[in-house]
């Protein structure tokens, strides 16, 4: 369903953000997106969402590939891709529900179909009680379940979501997880971009794609095998455990992440 | 009803600007209402004078029967010419005793009448400006018993000189205070646009078309400018009322008129709201 093919991403001042990456995601799956700050996993869901293009390559989402797509489409393609931010990006002068409606409303639904759907969805991310609650009355965790429900109000077949619980705590970044594993089960496939080592150690049943300098140095799903230079992944460490030495270099998800409780 | 409601409400967030935009398109619309006034006021005038105007033509007292019909007639083909008439030398006297009293006693007898015989050339109408009329006056005194020729030239000139001045004084003022209106009408829906930008982002976000994100700024710009063409049309009213009570009668303006200045000041808004529109969304669904 979703299909890169050799796709490289040059960015005209910063160079290569995503190096001839291949790699498929079928409907329903789940999968993670890591690697450290910088590794382009957030162009990986930019160029799935169409906000960019790839400068080599294809990306094909469904029925839209990038090097066919036409302008007046795209709002087709985001329909159907649902998209997560680290920082919510919620309407502060809007409720939890109304938040959800503007969705509905900017992409066209039906007045009568609105109120009803958007209880639903409140409902999915288990906040049917928080309806009327202002973004500043709710927690991080459930401000990031109304921006889910939001990304979810088109019925998409994917779900993007970009370090989801980077500005949550523990225990709220574990509910949020939680719930995309459920929408999963549901039928929506999700892409979850994160650094936070303890969430992958936790899952270790779970597709993992590991970006490293805009290269794709590991893909659990792949058949290839586990190249030899990759000691310092994040998924060596998710099946050995960290390194005795501190050889984990600045800034990677090792470190960000933390060792495991 | 969705791109209205949003764009009064951006409006009514901004009122000294939005009251500014309304005020520069109601301005430079009425500028263009009092052009009307004159413009129409001047041309219905006009066409009552050009109605009058004619062109008379003296004739010796020596031509004959013969050559009088000749003239007529061949005056009378002129492919401008609606009529001749022929006023004799007895009815000149008579319609001149009857403006003027004194003539009759000056000129007591017939037989003595000073008064040259003369034709009466009108113009079809749409054929009356001052150049036709120059021309046709030329072509008649090149004839051999025709004395003289008069038609009013001055007068029409000097009509048609009015009416240019007036039309180009009010381009000149008028267009200056379009274009004041047509940038603040611009940059309110600018303002307004940027007031929404995290909105527009989360629209682009999940989908929503590029028509339905642009549609209420460019409404935006239609409701300035609808209100401005009312206001220049209620500014234009009060002037009407105000000269023809105080100086002199004139004549309103017709409907078509009217609508054609309020459509044109929600076009001029609409312009407007497009062009900041064109320019700060120009980059929705771009990849
Ligand atoms: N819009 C952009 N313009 C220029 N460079 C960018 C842009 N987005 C990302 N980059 C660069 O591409 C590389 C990958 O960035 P990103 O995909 O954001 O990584 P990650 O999300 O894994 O931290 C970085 O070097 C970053 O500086
Ligand atoms: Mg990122």
């Amino acid at each position: 369903m979703i299909k890169f093919r050799n796709v490289t991403k040059h960015y005209p001042r910063s160079g290569t953000a995503l190096a001839d990456a291949s790699f498929h995601i079928r409907k329903a799956e789940f999968a993670f997106l890591t690697g450290p700050s910088g590794a382009g996993k957030t162009t990986v869901l930019r160029l799935v969402h169409m906000e960019t293009a790839p400068t080599e390559g294809e990306v094909i989402i469904s029925r839209f590939s990038s090097t066919r797509i036409r302008r007046r489409e795209i709002p087709q393609l985001r329909r159907s891709v649902g998209f997560v931010f680290q920082d919510f990006r919620l309407l502060e002068r809007f409720t939890a529900a109304e938040n959800i409606s503007f969705a509905l409303q900017v992409t066209g639904a039906n007045r009568s179909a609105i109120r009803s759907k958007v209880m639903r969805l409140l409902g999915h991310v288990g906040l049917a009680s928080r309806a009327s609650a202002y973004p500043a009355e709710l927690s991080g965790g459930e401000r990031q379940r109304v921006a889910i429900a939001r990304a979810l109000a088109t019925d998409p077949l994917v779900l993007l979501a970009d370090e989801p619980t980077g500005n949550l705590d523990e225990r709220a970044s574990l509910g949020v997880f939680e719930l995309f594993k459920q929408l999963n089960a549901l039928g929506t496939a999700v892409i979850l971009a994160t650094h936070d080592a303890t969430l992958l150690r936790r899952h270790p049943e779970t597709r993992v794609l590991e970006l490293e300098g805009g290269r794709l140095v590991y893909d659990s799903g792949s058949d290839a095998p586990r190249p030899s230079h990759g000691d310092s992944s994040i998924f060596q460490l998710v099946r050995d455990g960290p390194p005795m030495q501190s050889g984990a270099k600045e800034g990677s998800a090792i470190e960000r992440g933390g060792p495991a409780p | 009803m969705r791109p209205f409601r949003e764009a009064l409400l951006s409006l009514v967030r901004r009122p000294v600007l939005a009251a500014l935009s309304v005020t520069a398109i109601g301005l430079s619309l009425f500028i263009l209402g009092l052009f009307g006034l004159t413009a129409h006021n001047i041309s219905k005038a006009l066409a009552a004078v050009e109605e009058k105007v004619e062109i008379v033509a003296y004739l010796r007292d020596e031509i004959d029967e013969a050559q009088l019909r000749l003239v007529r007639s061949e005056i009378g083909a002129f492919p401008e010419v609606e009529s001749v008439e022929y006023v004799s030398k007895t009815e000149a006297l008579y319609n001149a005793s009857r403006e003027l009293a004194e003539f009759s006693d000056v000129f007591p007898d017939v037989e003595v009448n000073p008064l040259p015989a003369s034709l009466e050339v009108r113009l079809l109408p749409g054929r009356r400006d001052p150049q036709t009329v120059g021309t046709v006056a030329a072509r008649i005194s090149g004839y051999e018993f025709i004395d003289e020729v008069r038609f009013g030239r001055e007068w029409v000139n000097r009509i048609h000189t009015l009416r240019r001045i007036a039309g180009g004084t009010a381009l000149i003022v008028g267009g200056s205070f379009a274009l004041v209106a047509m940038l603040l009408v611009g940059t309110t829906v600018r303002m307004s646009i940027h007031a929404r930008s995290t909105e527009i982002a989360i629209m682009e976000n999940v989908g929503a078309t590029a028509g339905f994100i642009q549609r209420p700024f460019l409404a935006e710009g239609l409701i300035s400018g609808l209100a401005g063409g009312a206001l220049a049309l209620a500014l234009t009213f009060a002037a009407y009322r105000l000269l023809d009570r105080a100086v002199m009668a004139v004549l309103w303006l017709p409907d078509l008129w009217i609508a054609a200045g309020i459509v044109g000041g929600g076009v001029l808004g609409m312009l407007s709201a497009g062009r900041s529109v064109r320019r700060e969304l120009k980059g929705l669904y771009a990849i």
